[in-house]
């Protein structure tokens, strides 16, 4: 009976102080969430839907790859990863006259970009874990047009960007909204309840060849596939911690058995 | 402290468990260090398959070049140089290339090569990785008096024949490897990748 | 059959002696653990000093192996970390180890530097211990600074512009001038090339050895005088007839194999992290730090990783640089002095009056909301709350030699109350 008390102690103690570290943690991560002062749009990101990873592959490389690099990654690695084979990641992602154990470099060179854009396009292996997958969502989304602006576009969660609206095709041409006319307009849809909402800031003024839902999940699928380019050994991470917290709980569940064992001598 | 009501057994069996399965742990801790001394991605690049373009070699020529770090060897072979090939099976230590890891099986043959005219070879020596000569004249030579041609390696003597075959007596016991290798089209030859697998 | 097994015993224990007569193995095993009487009321707080030695292993051994594929120079520090990351295998692993190691290092050491606080470890006879326990933590501070400016990223560039900056609020004196301390720290006209190597080399090589040879002294005194416990009562003034502590139980096996399930648990936990959150949501790898170094752009806000922000959030609430500097130093230097500020009669909390125990649970909740405002943006309010904290902080170290003698305390028992 003392002893099962004395296990239930301890027990708490550990509960207690992990769960004290969860919650300081918890609330840093939330003081630095805090930081930015745009409005994120939400989304969700699964870097195991292999279905989403393999299109967004396919946007990224029509979309992305021409002006900015992904230096660090390897087309090889794509294989696999993505389920692709070797032969499908040359059929679907390797632009011509590359090889699939190159990187991902970008088909312009930076002199080029500077002259275009003003600065080289930054290589975007790392993008994601820079800015967060939630930012690019949101920033794919909130372009919208401005004469005043070199490209004539501009981006309300990245101000005067350098980069042009490369997917207009598929978005269409978007402007702000009048403020005062969204009480107004009904926007229909209250499923998204405080979040905000594109439709919200946005107002289509020209339609694409994709349907907004259309393209939100193409934006989804890119943002997928740009968080997974961030950290791709992050796959292998996720399927090998089970195992081995699976592992340390055994011996760890062991070396209570020998603790208590011995410490019957203690009274 | 109670030296009675102490179950010795249990605490052996719970110290040889607890020792086991920590030993286990410990071991498989021990793996991601031990992997990560395998070539990277980027070691595997530089050990990626390397072309080589037969269209400047004249016969009897030798073109060399390097797949992962070793020198490879092509030598067109002339059919003066191919008839030396059978006559010399007496003094050779393996003449019917029977030591398997030497060559892929496509070139386990008279001529150790897919075709005859072409011999592809690893040219670092099998006795401590030097790369043996091309001695391709016939005659005494300061080495060996009754000289059929072939290669020589300076560092230890060894010598082997015009298709990389070991002299028997030499310090090295191996003939020279043939890498695995595939012709792309009649002029261009692809090291690092056999026959049957696509490019 | 029983002749050659108990031969082929003879033997082992043959060579056993022969070992034995030319290096003190069992004298030092009886010592050291079979005969190393420890207090028998040890509570969970007694688990993060073998915690820590398992942190200090796991950073040695992960640190040699990101040694033999990182390259310490400015044009090919941020790319090799990639390298390791992407290319090599289980690079990636060894680099959290490495990076969820170092924040563990801290969370662990906090945890074991409060114990002390709680029981009052650092009390006579054990002042040396602590001592060595502040050099073994200043220097561990140093240690986590460099290693985070290795991967040379934005924030390990600019956090080590601002922080060697801060040398520069040193005022002249004869020839030397902060200007040109800091100049020299740098070895250049800016944080660059040079201060990557020479933080490198202290990193890898001078600084792990000032720590184990701190930890090896901090591990004699301690079993010079033995340790204290929950009670704060010495176990040495109450022997048996055989010399033994009455309230000693002996090292092994009984904290072996505590310390072991200890160790089971703590790795479960670090496990999680190092699994599912290696960067601790920004925490323990910041996203600016994804972005190489670039000496034209300055990010948003410099923050330096959280086991810092509590000084630094000192630091920013003295308005001068040269006052914020001293203060954040004094803040360092006063847990030096802890031994001889606390004059109670007693060491445990247990015993101590209810003075002492508001006063360090305002001083622990001062460290942690001081840590959580010195990663926020710096706003007014921020700072305000900072210096309200920075003062409650230095006032724990101030009164206590007044609270901690004047406090009514309670009568501590003879023997150790024993939970068991």
């Amino acid at each position: 009976m003392v002893k099962l008390m004395i296990v239930n102690k301890m027990k708490n103690q550990l509960i207690a102080v992990s769960l004290s570290i969860c919650l300081s943690i918890a609330s840093f991560t939330a003081v630095a969430a805090g930081d930015e002062g745009v409005q994120l749009f939400p989304v969700d990101i699964n870097v195991f839907d292999t279905a989403a990873l393999q299109q967004g592959a396919r946007t990224f490389v029509d979309y992305c790859l021409g002006c900015h690099g992904a230096n660090y990654m390897r087309f090889k690695r794509l294989a696999g990863d993505l389920g692709y084979s070797e032969e499908e990641v040359e059929q679907y992602l390797l632009p011509a006259g590359r090889e699939l154990v190159d990187t991902m470099t970008a088909a312009m060179d930076a002199e080029l970009g500077v002259e275009v854009f003003g600065t080289d396009p930054p290589d975007l292996s790392l993008v994601a874990r820079a800015r967060g997958g939630q930012w690019l969502y949101s920033y794919f989304l909130s372009f919208y047009e401005d004469e005043e602006r070199a490209l004539g576009w501009n981006n309300t969660v990245f101000p005067n960007a350098s980069m042009p609206h490369v997917m207009w095709e598929l978005q269409g041409v978007q402007a702000l909204a009048h403020q005062d006319d969204s009480h107004g307009e009904p926007h229909g849809d209250d499923s998204h309840g405080g979040h905000p909402n594109p439709a919200d800031q946005f107002e289509l003024i020209e339609a694409g060849l994709q349907s907004p839902e259309e393209y939100q999940r193409t934006v989804q699928d890119l943002v997928t596939f740009l968080v997974y380019l961030s950290e791709p050994s992050q796959l292998q991470r996720h399927r090998m911690g089970i195992w081995v917290m699976l592992f340390l709980a055994l011996f760890a569940f062991l070396a209570w058995m020998l603790k208590a064992e011995y410490w019957r001598d203690v009274h | 402290m109670s030296e009675n009501g102490v179950n010795k057994g249990r605490r052996r069996l719970l110290t040889a468990t607890t020792a086991v399965v920590g030993a286990a742990g410990a071991g498989l801790a021990a793996l991601p260090f031990i992997q990560s001394w395998q070539p990277s991605a980027k070691a595997k690049v530089v050990g990626a398959p390397v072309e080589f373009n037969l269209q400047p070699l004249e016969p009897g020529q030798i073109i060399r070049g390097l797949w992962r770090g070793k020198t490879i060897g092509i030598l067109r072979r002339t059919t003066e140089m191919l008839d030396t090939l059978p006559g010399l099976d007496s003094k050779l230590r393996d003449p019917d290339s029977a030591a398997e890891e030497q060559q892929p099986v496509y070139a386990q043959n008279q001529n150790r090569s897919i075709k005859p005219e072409y011999l592809v070879l690893v040219m670092n020596c099998t006795h401590l990785g030097c790369v043996p000569e091309l001695v391709p004249e016939v005659g005494a030579q300061p080495f060996d008096a009754e000289w059929q041609g072939g290669f020589y390696c300076p560092c230890h003597k060894s010598k082997f024949d015009l298709a990389g075959r070991v002299y028997d007596g030499v310090p090295a016991q191996l003939n020279l490897q043939v890498p695995p290798y595939q012709f792309l089209d009649d002029r261009t030859i692809v090291v690092g990748i056999d026959p049957q697998s696509p490019a | 059959m029983a002749r050659p097994a108990s031969s082929m015993r003879s033997q082992i224990s043959a060579l056993g002696n022969w070992v034995d007569k030319r290096l003190p193995v069992s004298s030092f095993w009886r010592d050291h653990l079979s005969e190393y009487y420890a207090p028998k009321n040890f509570n969970f707080w007694y688990f993060f000093g073998s915690l820590a030695l398992l942190v200090l292993v796991n950073q040695i051994v992960t640190g040699i192996f990101l040694t033999m594929q990182y390259k310490p120079s400015a044009a090919e520090a941020f790319a090799s970390v990639e390298f390791i990351m992407r290319d090599v295998p289980m690079g990636w692993l060894i680099r959290y180890l490495h990076s969820t190691g170092a924040s563990a290092f801290f969370i662990v050491i906090y945890l074991h530097m409060f114990r002390a606080l709680l029981y009052g470890s650092y009390r006579t006879p054990r002042e040396l211990i602590w001592i060595f326990g502040m050099l073994i933590y200043v220097v561990l501070m140093a240690e986590a600074f460099m290693g985070y400016v290795l991967p040379w990223g934005q924030m390990s560039y600019w956090g080590a512009q601002v922080i060697i900056s801060l040398f520069g609020a040193i005022p002249d004196l004869w020839i030397i001038s902060g200007d040109s301390l800091v100049e020299w720290i740098r070895g250049d006209y800016s944080v660059s090339d040079a201060t990557l190597n020479r933080f490198f080399a202290l990193h890898v090589i001078a600084l792990p050895l000032a720590l184990l040879l701190l930890v090896m002294l901090h591990l004699t005194a301690l079993h010079q005088v033995g340790s204290n416990n929950p009670d704060g009562i010495e176990i040495k003034q109450n022997k048996d007839s055989d010399g033994k502590p009455v309230d000693g139980i002996p090292f092994h096996p009984y904290y072996t194999v505590k310390d072991i399930f200890g160790v089971g648990m703590f790795m479960l936990l670090f496990a999680f992290m190092v699994f599912y959150a290696p960067d601790g949501g920004g925490i323990l790898l910041e996203h600016d730090n994804f972005v190489p170094a670039d000496p034209l752009v300055t990010p948003e806000h410099i923050k330096p990783v959280w086991y810092f922000t509590p000084f630094f959030a000192i630091l920013k609430a003295v308005p001068d640089k040269l006052g914020g500097v001293v203060v954040m130093g004094l803040a360092i230097v006063v847990l030096f002095l802890l031994p001889w500020l606390d004059r109670s009669p007693v060491k445990s909390i247990r015993y101590k009056g209810w003075l002492s125990k508001i006063s360090l649970t305002i001083f622990a909740i001062s460290f942690i909301r001081l840590g959580m405002l010195g990663i926020g943006e710096g706003t007014p309010a921020e700072l305000r709350e900072s210096q309200v904290w920075t003062a409650l902080y230095f006032l724990f170290f101030i009164t206590m030699p007044f609270f901690s003698r004047m406090e009514k305390t309670k009568p501590v028992p003879e023997r150790v109350t024993s939970s068991h």
